[in-house]
C-alpha cells in the first residue's frame, strides 16, 4: 500500500477490492451452478462439449455401462446417443442398506453447431467417461488467411 | 464384541462448505451414489464415481469410519474451449460409519467403469468359548 500511495495511486488497495468482488462473484456463481446442476437439464447423460480447431468433444459421465450397452450414431450435425445402464442383480441373501444408484435406458440428441465429417467420428470410454470426438466438417473449419506483401 | 444384530451402515452427509472446515483445495465436492448390502460374511460397497483413476481413489478404513475420495482430473486437452457444460467435475467424497467389525487384512477394492466395488468382509463372530470349571 505504502507502494501506491507513494506512485500516486489512490489511498485504498485495488487489489483488496478486486479480490472481495471476485469472491462474491465466486460465490454466487457457485451457488446458481449448483441449483442448475440439481435441476438439470432432464435428459441423461448430461454432457460437456467443447471445441478445438478441428473437431468438437462431446464427454458424458456413464458410470458402469460398458462400452457394447452404448450406441452412437451421427447424421449431418447431430449426434444421438442411447444405451442402457444395467445394474446387474447382486447374489441371493442380500440385504440392501442403500440403493441409491439406478439403471435403466437413456437416448439424448446432441445437436452441434456446425456440421461434422460424419465419416470420421471416434468414441471412447476408460473410467467411466465416454469420449466422442468429431471432426468438423471441412467447411466449417476456420480457415488462416496469410495476408500477401503488396 | 460390538452389537452384532445392529447391521446398518450409518452414512454420514458432507456437510458443503462448513465454515469450520475450510479445503485446501478449490472445486466442488460431490456425494458419489452408493449401493450398500451386506450378507452373512461382508459388506459390499459400490460406487459412482466417473473419472476417478485408481492411482486418485483414496479409501480409508480408521476404527469405524470408512472414507472415500476420489478426484477428477480435466479431461479436456489443451486448446479446447466449452460450448455446452452440463455438469461439473470435483471431487467425490463420503463417509460411513460401520456397525460391523470389519475385517481389515481382507479389504478388497477394484474400479472398473467408474464404479468402485468395495468388499469389507466382517470379522468372523467371536466363538464362544466353554470354560470348563473343575471341581475342586
Amino acid at each position: 500500500m505504502i507502494f501506491r500511495k507513494l506512485s500516486g495511486g489512490p489511498a485504498w488497495d485495488y487489489n483488496e477490492f478486486d479480490r472481495l468482488r471476485r469472491q462474491m462473484e465466486w460465490l454466487s456463481n457457485g451457488f446458481t451452478e449448483g441449483r442448475e446442476a440439481m435441476t438439470g437439464s432432464g435428459v441423461f447423460p448430461l454432457v460437456n462439449v467443447t471445441e478445438d480447431m478441428d473437431h468438437y468433444h462431446i464427454r458424458a459421465e456413464l458410470p458402469g455401462i460398458k462400452a457394447g450397452d452404448i450406441e452412437i450414431s451421427v447424421t449431418g450435425n447431430t449426434l444421438s446417443l442411447s444405451g442402457e445402464r444395467k445394474i446387474p442383480e447382486e447374489k441371493d441373501n442380500v440385504k440392501y442398506h442403500r440403493r441409491e444408484r439406478e439403471s435403466g435406458k437413456f437416448s439424448r440428441i446432441i445437436t452441434l453447431p456446425a456440421p461434422i465429417n460424419t465419416t470420421k467420428v471416434a468414441a471412447r470410454s476408460g473410467e467411466g467417461i465416454l469420449t466422442v470426438t468429431l471432426p468438423k466438417a471441412d467447411e466449417a473449419k476456420p480457415r488462416q488467411i496469410t495476408i500477401q506483401a503488396a | 464384541m460390538t452389537e452384532k444384530e445392529s447391521k446398518a451402515l450409518q452414512a454420514k452427509e458432507k456437510t458443503e462448505m462448513a465454515p469450520s472446515a475450510e479445503l485446501t483445495r478449490t472445486g466442488p465436492v460431490f456425494t458419489p451414489a452408493v449401493d450398500i448390502f451386506e450378507n452373512e460374511n461382508e459388506i459390499t460397497l459400490l460406487a459412482d464415481m466417473p473419472g476417478v483413476k485408481t492411482k486418485h481413489l483414496n479409501i480409508d478404513l480408521r476404527e469405524d469410519v470408512l472414507t472415500l475420495t476420489g478426484d477428477v482430473e480435466p479431461q479436456e486437452n489443451a486448446g479446447e474451449v466449452a460450448v455446452l457444460k452440463e455438469y461439473r467435475i470435483g471431487r467425490y467424497f463420503r463417509k460411513f460409519t460401520l456397525s460391523n467389525l470389519i475385517d481389515q487384512a481382507k479389504i478388497e477394492a477394484e474400479l472398473r467403469d467408474g464404479v468402485l466395488r468395495l468388499r469389507l468382509p466382517k470379522v468372523e463372530a467371536a466363538t464362544p468359548r466353554k470354560i470348563a470349571v473343575k471341581a475342586g
